[in-house]
């Protein structure tokens, strides 16, 4: 049961806290150093990193961790990530969740359209980056014939980065500024009721037995 | 290799102008490689090595003259060794020196994101400065002649510099020196095309190679080493010289279009978030029960 003594209610337990904080210093890592390698008007990032052969030297190691860390998260949240009926429902009157009237918002479980929509967004950008990312890491490896892939690579490559610095934004504009509670959530794992009730009622009811689950 | 005494007309993943550009002019220099003259007696090969100071490579034995396999790091310039049959059934032993063709569109100096590793001097030698090297290897990506060779062990990439150390003092390139045949030449671009279109001329009129003609692909903006081959249309047959090198487009749209289409992304990203939060604020929660909901 997820309800603590202290009447709130744990959200992430600690070990989700620690492998959602692990990917995010790591992708924080591999946003700052590609960064600086994406643009001459941002390559002081790599010399505040330590320099240029540092930053990329270990820009392809964290990025191992980082992939470890996704397919880690998939494992633990994959059947908390598929998209449902009630998300649907949802998503339809999304424009209302972006407005703030969240008061005639369909219920939902444990995560809304937009954050399981975040979730196969950089993982399967992650996919896309670590494929991408050992060509560029070893690319005398891919023979001349095949140099194709060497030239797809660094395009893939920084369109699938782009790509999650778009969404890594607006995750952390929610989790911090606009979700207020949501950055308590996965600090300290735990949340009130009110905010589970009202931000996702299907899962308040679930973890709660308050009464059972409409799904 | 670093050189002051050459004026600086490129800087890779340099923000801002290039500084001293235009202060002094400077003519193209140029390599013309005739490989209808060259009898692969890879003396170019050894005074390449003397004069960077890196020691003879282990040789390999194919059963061709073969010996090197490949171009690598401490390995500049190369003289590859290809039988080709011709239509008619003629046998050609074709001999072409292979190295850094010092493009005047270099794609390794587009593709490098580090400031000054690869520099492009006014007189066109296109030459890589080491220090500066962070070991990204976007050079061996971007570069369409397959040169940039990467040293595991420092991290750094390499290849030939067209001597700008001996340029800069006005001598010519060691391999130059060493050509025993005089296959090799080195002067002003305009002096080494004039050089080349007459002896593909000379070709054309006195021999059986009817096709002769100068290589000096259109395509990366002309290059500063440039060949008198044979048969013009068929540079493929000398080991992998492409008949129209490009800087791959991939690369020129990463590091064009795409990165002004990211940068706005980026900043539309931010500034969407900022006028979100400016119009509808965060999201409260009306607590039900006295206690605080969003504090850690």
């Amino acid at each position: 049961m997820s309800q603590l003594s202290s009447g709130r209610i744990l959200r992430y337990n600690f070990a989700e806290r620690v492998i959602h904080w692990i990917a995010g210093v790591t992708y924080v890592y591999e946003l700052l150093t590609g960064l600086a390698f994406y643009s001459p008007h941002l390559f002081w990032i790599a010399v505040l990193l330590g320099g240029g052969p540092t930053s990329r030297y270990w820009h392809p190691w964290i990025g191992l961790l980082f992939s470890a860390v996704l397919f880690r998260m998939l494992r633990i949240w994959s059947s908390d990530m598929r998209i449902t009926g009630a998300d649907r429902a949802w998503q339809k009157a999304m424009g209302r969740y972006i407005r703030n009237e969240d008061e005639g918002l369909p219920p939902i479980d444990r995560f809304n359209i937009g954050q399981k929509y975040f979730f196969w967004v950089m993982l399967y950008a992650g996919i896309v980056l670590l494929v991408t990312g050992v060509a560029l890491w070893f690319p005398e490896r891919i023979p001349w014939n095949l140099r194709s892939l060497r030239y797809a690579a660094v395009l893939l490559h920084v369109s699938a980065a782009l790509i999650t610095i778009g969404a890594f934004i607006i995750h952390v504009y929610m989790g911090t500024a606009m979700v207020r509670g949501g950055f308590t959530s996965i600090i300290r794992g735990e949340v009130s009721p009110a905010w589970a009730k009202m931000h996702h009622r299907l899962w308040y009811n679930r973890v709660t037995g308050a009464q059972p689950a409409r799904r | 290799m670093s050189n002051g005494t050459l004026q600086i007309k490129a800087i890779s993943g340099h923000a801002g102008t290039v500084p001293g550009h235009d202060a002094s002019r400077d003519y193209d220099v140029c390599k013309l490689v005739d490989v209808t003259t060259c009898i692969g007696c890879k003396a170019c090969e050894v005074a390449c090595l003397e004069w960077n100071g890196y020691p003879f490579r282990e040789t390999v034995f194919d059963n061709t003259y073969q010996t090197m396999p490949d171009l690598a790091w401490n390995y500049y310039n190369l003289i590859r060794f290809n039988e080709h049959v011709a239509t008619d059934g003629t046998l050609s032993w074709l001999m072409r020196k292979d190295q850094c063709m010092h493009c005047a569109d270099p794609g390794c100096l587009r593709a490098c994101p580090a400031d000054g590793a690869i520099v492009q001097y006014a007189n066109g030698i296109v030459d890589f400065q080491q220090e500066y090297c962070i070991g990204c290897q976007y050079c061996v990506t971007g570069c369409p002649f397959n040169i940039p060779k990467f040293n595991a062990e420092t991290k750094k990439v390499h290849k030939c510099t067209l001597c700008s150390d001996r340029v800069g003092v006005g001598l010519e390139p060691a391999c130059i020196k060493a050509c025993p045949t005089g296959c090799l030449h080195f002067g002003s671009k305009d002096d080494m095309k004039d050089l080349a279109d007459r002896r593909a001329q000379q070709l054309r009129e006195h021999t059986s190679h009817t096709s002769a003609g100068v290589y000096d692909p259109a395509g990366v903006g002309g290059t500063h080493v440039i060949y008198v081959l044979h048969d013009i249309n068929n540079p493929e047959a000398y080991g992998g010289l492409p008949a129209n090198p490009r800087v791959p487009w991939t690369v020129r749209f990463w590091k064009g279009p795409l990165k002004w289409l990211g940068n706005l992304a980026m900043i539309g990203g931010l500034i969407g978030v900022t006028l979100h939060y400016l119009r509808f604020g965060p999201k409260q929660v009306k607590e039900d029960q006295p206690q605080e909901g969003g504090r850690i």
